[in-house]
């Protein structure tokens, strides 16, 4: 077994209104950033761990993920990366 | 008649709910602590509003792992009435007695006033006592209720009347400008399929004296006392 960080984004899944999301938008626009088109606003979890490699380590946050990280119904969730520490 | 009204840790309508039933209508209940493995008896187990360990991640998403839910999961498949008030819905959904989620409502503010709401159906166990289409008032306090949930189970939970209660107009009408959080058919209480678990955002416990704004929850409790005693 080896140490392993493990960084999850936690996305509201789309098609779901997004409150936040919208009013971020909202405010990036009026402080003079026009160009943005949509805005989205989540949860960003650092996971440190234990495995055996690489794989397992996103086996098991991906586990995480759907028991408690994420609601499958309203989220969406992406491993975006593990590395060794 | 026993209620048994659990408490986690930032559940902060413990005490009305359980002041309801025992000065209300003269029950008995007791407190069920959240690492308790046994329900006390409890005929009827309320999950009450409040913020259960402060709302971390999500509403309910820890507090559906505490013991006591377990018990109540076993309680509820069994056909034992489970009322699951605000939080207790938030964690009724997140512990999948419920289907669906509440989310953050859509204005972001947290809304404390009273509202309408009309009963969609009055032949479940918790509003027998109501009349269908009646209006009633009763207040909501939340700032994650906006009930959302995939669209084939929103047809399939107004197809099979599982819609219990929806946000309206004074004049019990669906109307925009009267739904408080931008829930889904402005839905505000919905029960399972076997029709003993309800979970709403609007606080019945908090309707009972005239004094107090409103009495229309009283046939909510009347309705449970009427069935469960039957």
């Amino acid at each position: 077994m080896k140490p392993y960080r493990v960084s999850v984004h936690i996305t509201p899944r789309k098609g779901i209104l997004d409150p936040q999301g919208k009013a971020v938008e909202g405010a990036l626009h009026s402080l003079g950033f026009p160009e943005v088109r949509d805005v989205h606003v989540g949860r960003h979890i650092v996971i440190e761990t234990e495995a055996a490699n690489d794989d397992e380590a996103r086996d098991s946050v991906r586990r995480m993920c759907e028991r408690l990280l994420a609601n499958p119904v309203t989220e969406d969730f992406e491993i975006e990366s593990a590395s060794e520490r | 008649m026993k209620f048994g009204v659990v408490t986690f840790p930032g559940s902060n309508c413990d005490y009305d709910a359980y002041r309801a039933v025992v000065d209300t209508f003269g029950e008995e209940a007791s407190y069920i602590w959240h690492k308790d493995h046994d329900l006390q008896d409890a005929d009827v187990v309320i999950l009450p509003g409040g913020f259960s360990y402060g709302d971390y991640l999500r509403p309910g998403a820890i507090a559906r792992f505490s013991p006591v839910m377990q018990e109540v999961i076993a309680h509820a498949k069994r056909g034992g009435p489970v009322l699951a008030i605000c939080n207790g819905f938030q964690i009724a959904c997140e512990a999948g007695l419920l289907p669906g989620a509440l989310l953050r409502n859509e204005s972001l503010q947290f809304v404390s006033s009273a509202v309408n709401l009309r009963v969609e159906n009055a032949s479940t166990m918790f509003t027998s006592e109501y009349r269908e289409g009646q209006v009633i008032t009763v207040p909501i306090a939340h700032g994650d209720g906006r009930f959302t949930a995939d669209d084939g189970i929103v047809s399939d939970l107004e197809e099979t009347g599982r819609v219990v209660f929806r946000y309206v107009s004074p004049a019990g009408e669906v109307d925009p400008a009267f739904n408080p959080n931008g829930s889904v058919n402005a839905i505000a209480g919905i029960v399972n399929e076997a029709g003993n678990v309800l979970g709403m955002m609007p606080h019945p416990e908090r309707a009972l004296d005239d004094t107090l704004g409103s009495s229309d929850g009283r046939a909510l409790f009347e309705s449970l006392l009427a069935k469960v005693e039957a």
